[in-house]
């Protein structure tokens, strides 16, 4: 089927199902992905509510299963959801900093059924990460790294790249590799939340990009077969948006804490949108009927330039939640793109923040991702 | 890659990194891997379907014979295995 003039009659499944458990975290990493308001929400899915997700899920066509948060490890169930999942014969992902594991834990998972690790690092050297992570976690980090691969998992590094680690991109690089990673996402940093709010202190210039660009493309080339390197640009410096969730409602579901049903991780900051919950609806009704997963799925929600746009089956318009926080408006073209109205406007204010000098960009202290500073935000 | 040099002796197992199973509601053999997915043809899915870690390249060829007698599928065979072992899908059991 094409995608021509209208939404799809019949949505496509959920293949990808990210499951917070938690918004609970020992670090309090400055460009977190989690909301804002993190304090608001403190109840958590028990373990049986956990194990009904998975199961509709699955039913649903789910394959692949993210373990994230917050730190997944906090919740000491997750041997128990682990074990289900493989049941179910779900692929799972954990998502983790490393902190809260050791070696027994690591062992256990895979005795359950885990299939994969990814681990986060904030910078390769521990001062820098130590910083950025708000928690003495580098060694930490380094250590279970090794655990990982000793108990032959695949093994994902991830670090977010922004302006205060960016140059140190071929010590990071090289750290991945005597970790002897399998694969490294070397990912900038996505402005949403509490990067949102960092983005002056965040958002690389273009000189240190070029710069990233050539080092991670020269290892690439150099570790081809070894080691996959994934090397994802700011988006604030293309002139196409990103596909963002391959669509809203096509391909991923993510259960947050509190049993909230999103489209994305971010959508909560989307004024006027009332998100289902897993407490009350079932997964199926959540991914084939409710208005918030319907709202933004096929196109026609959309529009001009997007409307009419030859590429629109391509990148859907970009992100919703960009497209919000940029224009007031979630329906626009997402300000990447080079067709939208706003885009000038991007490029200027990109322009401003990056004149910053390195001192300058320093001189305002970063805002933490915690509890303290989520409960003062919100007043 | 040293690996790639496939002869009928080779004994191919998928690799650690890559899950193979049946997956119903995508009606189709999958590789599951880190955050990802490939959908495998129904030949590719019969193909892999045989790679055990203890049947060489020569028995997963007359185990194909025996399902689709008559078919002419030795380099056709080969050739995916030769692809699979270029995606990273596969390694060799070493003797």
């Amino acid at each position: 089927m094409d995608r021509a003039g209208s939404a799809p009659l019949t949505p496509s499944k959920p293949l990808w199902l990210l499951a917070e458990l938690t918004y609970r975290c020992p670090l309090q990493c400055p460009y977190c992905s989690n909301p804002l308001d993190i304090a608001k929400y403190k109840d958590e899915l028990t373990t049986d509510q956990w194990i009904s997700v998975l199961q509709q899920s699955r039913k649903m066509g789910a394959a692949q299963l993210g373990f994230s948060g917050g730190e997944p490890l906090v919740r000491q169930d997750l041997e128990v959801l682990i074990a289900e999942a493989r049941r179910l014969g779900y692929y799972s992902n954990l998502i983790t900093s490393g902190i809260g594991m050791n070696e027994d834990r690591v062992a256990a998972f895979k005795e359950a059924g885990l299939d994969h690790i990814q681990i986060s690092f904030q910078a390769s050297d521990e001062e820098l990460n130590n910083y950025l992570g708000g928690s003495d976690s580098f060694r930490h980090k380094y250590e279970m790294a090794r655990v990982v691969k000793k108990h032959d998992y695949p093994m994902v590094l991830n670090i977010v790249i922004h302006r205060q680690n960016i140059d140190q991109i071929e010590d990071i690089i090289k750290m991945t590799i005597d970790l002897q990673a399998d694969y490294v996402e070397l990912a900038s940093t996505q402005y949403y939340g509490w990067s949102k709010l960092n983005e002056a202190g965040l958002l690389p210039t273009r000189e240190q990009l070029a710069r990233a660009e050539k080092i991670a493309h020269d290892y690439q080339d150099r570790m081809k077969g070894k080691m996959k390197i994934l090397y994802v640009v700011p988006d604030y410096y293309e002139t196409r948006p990103k596909a963002c969730m391959n669509g809203w409602g096509s391909i991923f579901l993510t259960i947050a804490p509190d049993g909230s049903a999103l489209p994305c991780h971010a959508a909560r900051q989307l004024p006027g949108m009332s998100f289902p919950n897993v407490k009350d609806t079932s997964i199926a009704s959540i991914w084939n009927e409710s208005s918030a997963f319907m709202r933004f799925r096929g196109d026609d929600w959309m529009q001009e330039p997007c409307r009419s746009c030859s590429e629109k089956g391509k990148d859907f318009g970009g992100c919703r939640c960009q497209a919000f926080m940029l224009t007031g408006d979630a329906t626009n073209a997402d300000p990447v793109c080079g067709k939208s109205d706003h885009h000038a406007a991007l490029v200027a204010e990109v322009n401003r923040l990056t004149a910053l000098s390195l001192a300058e960009v320093k001189a305002k202290p970063l805002v933490f991702r915690n509890l303290k500073n989520s409960r003062e935000l919100a007043s | 890659m040293s690996d790639s040099s496939l002869s009928l002796d080779t004994v191919p197992r998928i690799s650690p990194m890559f899950r193979f199973q049946w997956e119903e509601a995508q009606e189709s053999h999958v590789l599951l891997y880190p955050e990802g997915m490939v959908k495998l043809s129904g030949s590719a899915g019969e193909i892999l379907g045989l790679v055990d870690g203890k049947t060489s390249v020569a028995g997963i060829i007359d185990a194909l014979k025996l399902k689709f007698p008559g078919a002419p599928l030795d380099n056709d065979v080969i050739n995916f295995l030769e692809t699979a072992y270029g995606q990273g899908w596969l390694r060799t059991v070493n003797a």
